[in-house]
């Protein structure tokens, strides 16, 4: 019980005031960046940079005909995991009374069978991409600390919240204080590392979009 | 006092049936959850010992266990258990006081060196020499290490006993600790609850005059038959949990539907104790059935596990309560380390030129 109460006070408390100082650091320290004044002419630019930038995120929601036979896999893996996890947070129900304490806001949740089930795929889906970047050796040679790091701590959480749902090894108030110490590291680990990608994957697109139009990209 | 007659000649004695006798064995190994042949063991332990001379402390408590245990259900072979043991010491129960009431725990530890139980309900407080509880003009702290000095076991009954309760809950201001925390020597059974449920007690005494030994104990000493699944487990309500239903106010649809109390608070996800099953009331309801969710009163630290009303997925304290600091840290870092970073551009470009 003390490790429980340890997780739900003072570790989520910690968690939380980093997770939100770094994510206001990393947003400040990006947008106040300077940027190159890019003097060139847009080069038969025809659509503006707000449109670019749309078609930019729209277009790469699916691969090119090009790439789709080579990426497909990790394309579809990669679309498993993240709709897993998102309704694996925002759907099962004491997550949702997590939320609601924390910001007020709630809604309607799915049966805890189905998280569970989801949960199984979304383990399944994240070895999987695990396995692919092990396997690939260009894949595995760009890899960093921080693609191992950050995968570590995305998976933990769903791990350690099937094994406390199933009651497995330990006593559940053990296995849902590691499930929250999990879940506390993740928040930690968020804005410094490449899952900041949760909150800038659209600014980056976007940005990526507008330049390579003002080059004139055909996209 | 102790008797040299052994319990199954004294319950003859009272007109206590054979049957009878059989029928609370039978129950108590049931309880327990011991084999079918344990209330066969059971009834020959009971009947061939002697009265087992028990010294009951009261310490820092609201009096509740002992209300609890004279409650206990199933009239008259229930009782019985005032029949097995001799309770030589009760302040609630007992008929002597002052002088003559100290005098009879000590004759009871005198007569009984190395064989009498002591059960305890109340934490002690040991803050500024314990002088916030004291009787016969001695402190709490002395009377328990002066009485379990000969004790054969120690059982502490109840949430203040076994983990310090409300008087050991924050800010605890008299130094209230457990029972555990000062004996040290002897073995302990804690019965957890506030209060325990009156089987938890009566059957953890039962196993003792049975078998002359310990039940098999939980990590925090408590009788694995009574302790040993969480509640949650053992709800009727639990389907609603799986199905994702759940009462969201204690007057809403879900609450009058029996839904599940997850979300108003209850800790039976993380609170061992047999509620759900025995029951209280002689089996009538236990908390949840009436509309309640559980408040955990079994488990340690239960007044301070972030309030009864709060759900247990959710954080204790304000987790929030650095939350506008931490942004205007964190941007105000932001800022910085952009303002740098442009001046060593700049200096760098100027220098380049």
């Amino acid at each position: 019980m003390e490790l429980l109460e340890f997780a739900r006070g003072p570790v989520l408390t910690f968690a939380i005031t980093v997770f939100i100082a770094g994510l206001t650091y990393r947003v400040f320290s990006l947008f106040l960046m300077w940027r190159t004044k890019d003097s060139s002419a847009g080069r038969s630019r025809q659509r503006s940079a707000f449109m670019s930038a749309i078609r930019e995120i729209i277009r790469r929601l699916w691969p090119q005909a090009t790439y789709k036979q080579r990426t497909m896999f990790e394309l579809v893996n990669g679309y498993v995991f993240h709709i897993g996890l998102a309704i694996i947070v925002f759907l099962l129900a004491p997550h949702i009374v997590f939320i609601k304490d924390l910001v007020g806001l709630s809604w309607p949740a799915l049966p805890n069978n189905v998280i569970y089930a989801v949960s199984i795929i979304t383990i399944v889906s994240l070895i999987a991409a695990l396995v692919m970047r092990i396997g690939n050796p260009p894949q595995r040679l760009i890899s960093t600390f921080d693609d191992w790091f950050s995968w570590t701590v995305t998976f933990l959480p769903v791990l350690t919240g099937v094994i406390a749902t199933s009651h497995l090894g330990a006593r559940y108030e053990t296995l849902l204080a590691i499930h929250i110490l999990s879940v506390a590291l993740l928040l930690i680990w968020i804005p410094f590392g490449k899952l900041m990608h949760f909150f800038l994957v659209f600014v980056t697109r976007s940005q990526t979009g507008a330049h390579l139009s003002h080059r004139g990209a055909q996209l | 006092m102790s008797d040299k007659k052994t319990l199954g000649e004294m319950l003859t004695e009272r007109g206590v049936s054979r049957r009878s006798f059989l029928k609370y064995a039978s129950y108590t190994a049931s309880i327990m959850a011991l084999p079918p042949t344990a209330a066969t063991a059971i009834a020959q332990g009971i009947a061939g010992a002697r009265r087992q001379s028990v010294i009951w402390l009261s310490f820092q408590e609201c009096t509740g266990c002992t209300e609890s245990i004279t409650r206990a259900h199933a009239p008259s072979i229930e009782d019985l258990i005032f029949d097995f043991i001799s309770l030589d010491y009760h302040h609630t129960l007992m008929n002597a006081s002052g002088i003559a009431a100290e005098e009879a725990r000590e004759q009871a530890m005198k007569d009984n060196a190395g064989e009498y139980i002591v059960v305890v309900d109340g934490s002690v407080p040991l803050k500024d020499d314990g002088i916030y509880s004291t009787i016969a003009g001695i402190t709490n702290l002395q009377m328990l290490e002066e009485t379990c000095k000969d004790a054969f076991a120690v059982i502490a009954v109840g949430s203040c006993a076994t983990f310090g309760g409300i008087p050991g809950a924050n800010p605890n201001p008299t130094g209230a600790v457990p029972i555990s925390d000062i004996i040290t020597d002897k073995p302990i059974i804690n019965i957890s609850g506030c209060p325990p449920i009156p089987e938890a007690m009566t059957g953890t005494i039962s196993y003792l005059l049975a078998f002359g030994a310990i039940p098999e104990l939980d990590h925090l000493g408590r009788p694995k038959a009574f302790f040993g699944e969480a509640i949650h487990d053992r709800c009727y309500r639990r389907p609603f949990y799986e199905r994702g239903m759940f009462a969201k106010s204690f007057d809403d649809e879900g609450a009058r539907q029996g839904w599940c109390l997850f979300e108003v608070g209850c800790k039976g996800p993380v609170t061992y104790n047999a509620c759900a099953t025995l029951k209280w009331n002689g089996g009538v309801s236990f908390p949840i059935q009436s509309g309640h969710g559980c408040l955990g009163c079994s488990e340690p630290g239960f007044w301070d596990m972030g309030g009864f009303y709060k759900p247990l997925s959710t954080a204790t304290g304000d987790p929030l309560k650095w939350a506008g600091g931490a942004a205007v840290a964190g941007a105000a870092i932001g800022v910085a380390s952009a303002a740098m970073a442009r001046t060593k551009r700049n200096k760098v470009l100027k220098e380049g030129k």
